[in-house]
């Protein structure tokens, strides 16, 4: 479905990502490993195009979309979920998903708000609070609940756990794992491999701009010396 | 009582126009960050499309026909605007944009001219509205107690708009975060061009309604932008029903500011605002600004460098090229080379508060013209000769920057700059209202130097040493603990504060040393001229030592001087022309478009090698 064809990234003058590729197929959930600064999030920038990659080729239900605009790939059919969140704090939570809304790509079942709210059901209760009130764990729901609003195939999901107290994680994993049966093909971002166990089929270990491992989750908990590598703190 | 009614009513019906206009500089504010300064134009040109297709179109229908179509036309002007010139710019440094919309006023100013001609235009009635209505045995014109009626209407429709369609929430998205909006798949730049539509759509409208009250004419764009201003500061950037609150209290202190004080009502506005953002300084309705944003978009300003010896030798082979000017006995040529000296002196100083400093200012010509004026009257009353008037200049313009700025460096950003405007402005009126003493309009005539200096040659070279001398100090200024400190602040506040920099002393102090300096050039100006006129502290002023700093690009040193002598140039030559703004703001724009990064920032990064000498030793 996606196929990232060693790109190189930058931010200004600074080389972020050096011929960075990975794959993914359709239905799967793929995790992006790797540490702090490793260029996981600057692989999603590189593929929703908010950095596009100076070189290399990003391929999407084959079609080539590196170097057209964010919002045209947003349309193709990729959703992005920003490790910041960035909600619209002075929407409400039924504004912030209109933002999202668009129609739905053909052999999709489009996302309405009924079909969200079952999937995330604190948002319903709080549809007329404005985003910047909302907690932290409310906004991660709130900002994946706005991005299938647009009925993407694909959701790029960057750090999805981050900063989320442990009770939340875990119905995040659930979340996970409920899209999944969707339909949904995932990419996620994580530092957290037992949160990446939970969800994913295979990962990818990015480490100084480039993927350093490919495999199964099995095949990769089994690995010592990787997690050592590239994975311990 | 009834007489009070009475003019309430007529403060209501004014703050229609005013209203719309301001609302639609809010709501384009609001989205694409840009002052628009060619607000005041879009209201203008309302007006006169207006007069044009109301006598065209005859009745009542006829009238609010024409109403709404020049809001139309008004909105696609501002729509080929958005098209032309500013989608060109968007990811120029922010307030390049600025000088964009400067050049669109003066490319307006001609199109009206040429189109309508120099005279003022008076408005016929409203057909329908024609007759008064008597309330309290006050004498209500109907026309007035319509727009009164129509302004919550219109209110109302911008509410709906902005809180029940789906535009209006992807417009509110993309004010607080537009890359996020295009990650959702919304095609922005539509988004914008909407914006500027509705935007410019409401300052024709403005226009449109005011024409039967006002009349049309060429001064309008520039006496609307002032109060303009003060409404959206009042009432806060991007907040509509603030601009509606701030729109009413301006209008009715100007009504009733008449009545008391008839000679100070411009003042009064300024005075109403500084009063306002002292106590909230975000305006009533309005949110803080995110700090650091303005002045610094974009590349990080490279490091200031002392200047290399190749950069000094450079520097000293122009002045020595400039003290042989004489030479070539054109007299001409000798007072236009004192007006580039005066005016990068003006602009380097301004240059200071904007890049170094990080303050933008669009008032700057209050200590420009205040140093003038000060040096003007200590020869009119005092009999001061000119060297004593000549250092009265900076004294003055000095301690008017101490005061304003006491003020302004209690905000940043966006509100700093206005505020700024506001007290140019409130310093402007004060001149101008003042007449006894400034003469007003008529300005202050017969101010010549002293008689060792009165020939042209030893002027000039009087302008060059002072010019350059305040030009040097500026630069040894940035290389002081004091302008390391105001460097630092502009980086980053909160890391300045934590290391023992006293930030807000340290932008106040600078305010008053750009203040003081523009002052120095106000002073040779006025003896350059022998007379002083209040326009040299009008907004077109300001706008002009904007355009020269950011002409030559704000990120660096020698930006100010490039940038005046282009600016002064241009305008030298090209005021043989009839039509010159039309020229003038044409190159502006193509300026801004093809050179984003000011003149030197362009020279910099395209002849990167060639130009090293210039590039290193000025930034």
């Amino acid at each position: 479905m996606l196929n990232v064809q060693s790109i190189d990234a930058y931010y200004g003058q600074a080389k972020i990502l050096h011929g960075l590729s990975l794959n993914i197929q359709q239905g799967e959930v793929v995790a992006l490993l790797g540490r702090n600064g490793a260029g996981k999030s600057t692989t999603m920038k590189s593929i929703i195009g908010i950095v596009p990659p100076r070189a290399g080729r990003i391929t999407f239900r084959d079609r080539e979309i590196a170097g057209i605009p964010t919002h045209s790939i947003s349309q193709l059919g990729i959703g992005y979920v920003p490790e910041e969140r960035r909600i619209f704090a002075s929407l409400t939570v039924l504004e912030n998903l209109e933002v999202g809304r668009q129609n739905a790509v053909d052999g999709l079942q489009p996302w309405t708000h009924e079909r969200l709210f079952e999937i995330f059901p604190n948002l319903a209760e709080r549809r007329n609070n404005l985003g910047g009130d909302m907690s932290g764990g409310e906004q991660q729901m709130l900002t994946i609940a706005r991005t299938l609003m647009g009925n993407p195939w694909l959701l790029l999901l960057d750090e999805p756990s981050e900063g989320l107290a442990p009770v939340i994680v875990e119905q995040m994993a659930h979340t996970i794992q409920d899209l999944k049966k969707e339909g949904l093909t995932i990419l996620i971002s994580e530092q957290n491999l037992h949160f990446a166990d939970l969800v994913a089929d295979r990962a990818f270990i990015v480490e100084k701009g480039e993927t350093r491992y490919e495999g199964t989750m099995v095949e990769l908990e089994s690995n010592e010396e990787v997690k050592d590598t590239y994975l311990a703190v | 009582m009834g007489f009070i009614l009475a003019q309430a009513l007529t403060g209501l019906s004014n703050a229609a126009a005013l209203f719309l206009v301001a609302s639609g500089l809010s709501i384009i504010f609001g989205v694409t960050r840009i002052v628009n300064f060619a607000h005041g134009s879009f209201y203008m040109l309302g007006a006169y499309i207006a007069y044009t297709t109301m006598s065209m179109l005859p009745g009542i229908i006829g009238f609010w026909a024409s109403v709404a179509i020049t809001g139309v036309a008004v909105g696609l002007i501002g729509v080929v605007v958005e098209l032309v010139v500013l989608r060109q710019v968007y990811k120029a440094p922010e307030l390049f944009q600025l000088v964009a919309t400067f050049g669109v006023i003066l490319v307006v100013q001609d199109l009206a001219l040429l189109t309508w001609g120099p005279e003022d235009l008076i408005g016929s009635r409203a057909p329908g509205l024609e007759s008064v209505v008597y309330i309290m045995g006050e004498a209500i014109p109907e026309y007035d107690l319509a727009i009164i009626a129509l302004t919550p209407v219109v209110l109302f429709a911008i509410w709906y708009l902005f809180n029940r369609t789906r535009w209006g929430i992807l417009v509110r998205a993309a004010t607080e975060d537009r890359e996020m909006v295009g990650a959702l798949g919304v095609n922005q730049s539509w988004l914008f061009t909407g914006v500027f539509f509705l935007g410019s759509l409401l300052a024709g409208v403005g226009g449109a309604i005011q024409l039967p009250k006002g009349g049309a004419d060429l001064l309008m764009d520039f006496s609307i932008l002032s109060a303009v201003f003060v409404v959206v500061v009042i009432g806060g950037m991007g907040s509509i029903p603030g601009a509606f609150i701030a729109a009413l209290i301006i209008s009715e202190l100007n009504v009733f500011g008449v009545q008391l004080l008839h000679q100070s009502t411009l003042v009064l506005m300024f005075v109403v605002m500084a009063l306002v953002l002292i106590v909230r300084p975000w305006g009533l309705l309005g949110k803080p600004e995110k700090p650091g944003q303005h002045g610094q978009v974009g590349e990080l300003a490279r490091p200031i460098a002392i200047m290399p010896t190749r950069g000094k030798w450079l520097f000293a082979a122009m002045l020595v090229l400039l003290a042989l000017l004489p030479v070539l006995d054109d007299s001409f040529l000798l007072v236009l080379m004192a007006d580039i000296i005066i005016f990068s002196l003006f602009a380097t100083s301004l240059h200071f508060l904007m890049g170094p400093g990080g303050m933008v200012s669009f008032g700057h010509a209050a200590y420009f013209g205040g140093g003038a004026y000060a040096a003007a009257l200590s020869v009119k009353y005092m009999g001061a000769p000119m060297e004593i008037a000549i250092m009265i200049a900076p004294l003055i313009a000095g301690c008017l920057a101490i005061i304003i700025g006491w003020f302004c460096v209690r905000l940043s950003g966006v509100y700093l700059a206005m505020l700024t405007l506001a007290f140019a402005q409130v310093l402007w009126s004060i001149v101008f209202q003042w007449g006894e003493v400034t003469g007003g309009d008529d300005g202050i005539l017969g101010i010549w130097p002293s008689e060792w200096a009165s020939d042209g040659v030893v002027f000039y070279y009087l302008v060059l040493v002072v010019g350059s001398a305040g030009i040097l100090l500026i630069r040894h200024v940035l290389h002081s603990p004091f302008g390391y400190g105001v460097r630092a602040g502009r980086d980053s506040f909160v890391r300045s504060e934590a290391i023992g920099i006293n930030v807000k002393l340290m932008q106040w102090m600078a305010f008053a040393f750009a203040g003081a300096l523009a002052g120095l050039a106000g002073g040779l100006y006025v003896f350059a001229k022998g007379s002083i006129f209040p326009d040299e502290m009008e907004i077109a002023r300001s706008f002009d030592a904007l355009i020269m700093v950011l002409l030559g690009g704000v990120k660096t040193l020698s930006g100010p001087f490039v940038g005046a002598s282009t600016f002064t140039l241009l305008q030298d030559w090209l005021s043989r022309f009839e039509y010159w703004r039309l020229v003038l703001g044409s190159m502006i724009i193509l300026l801004v478009i093809l050179f984003p990064q000011g003149l030197v920032g362009f020279a910099r990064d395209k002849f990167g090698r060639l130009i090293n000498v210039r590039g290193e030793d000025h930034a």
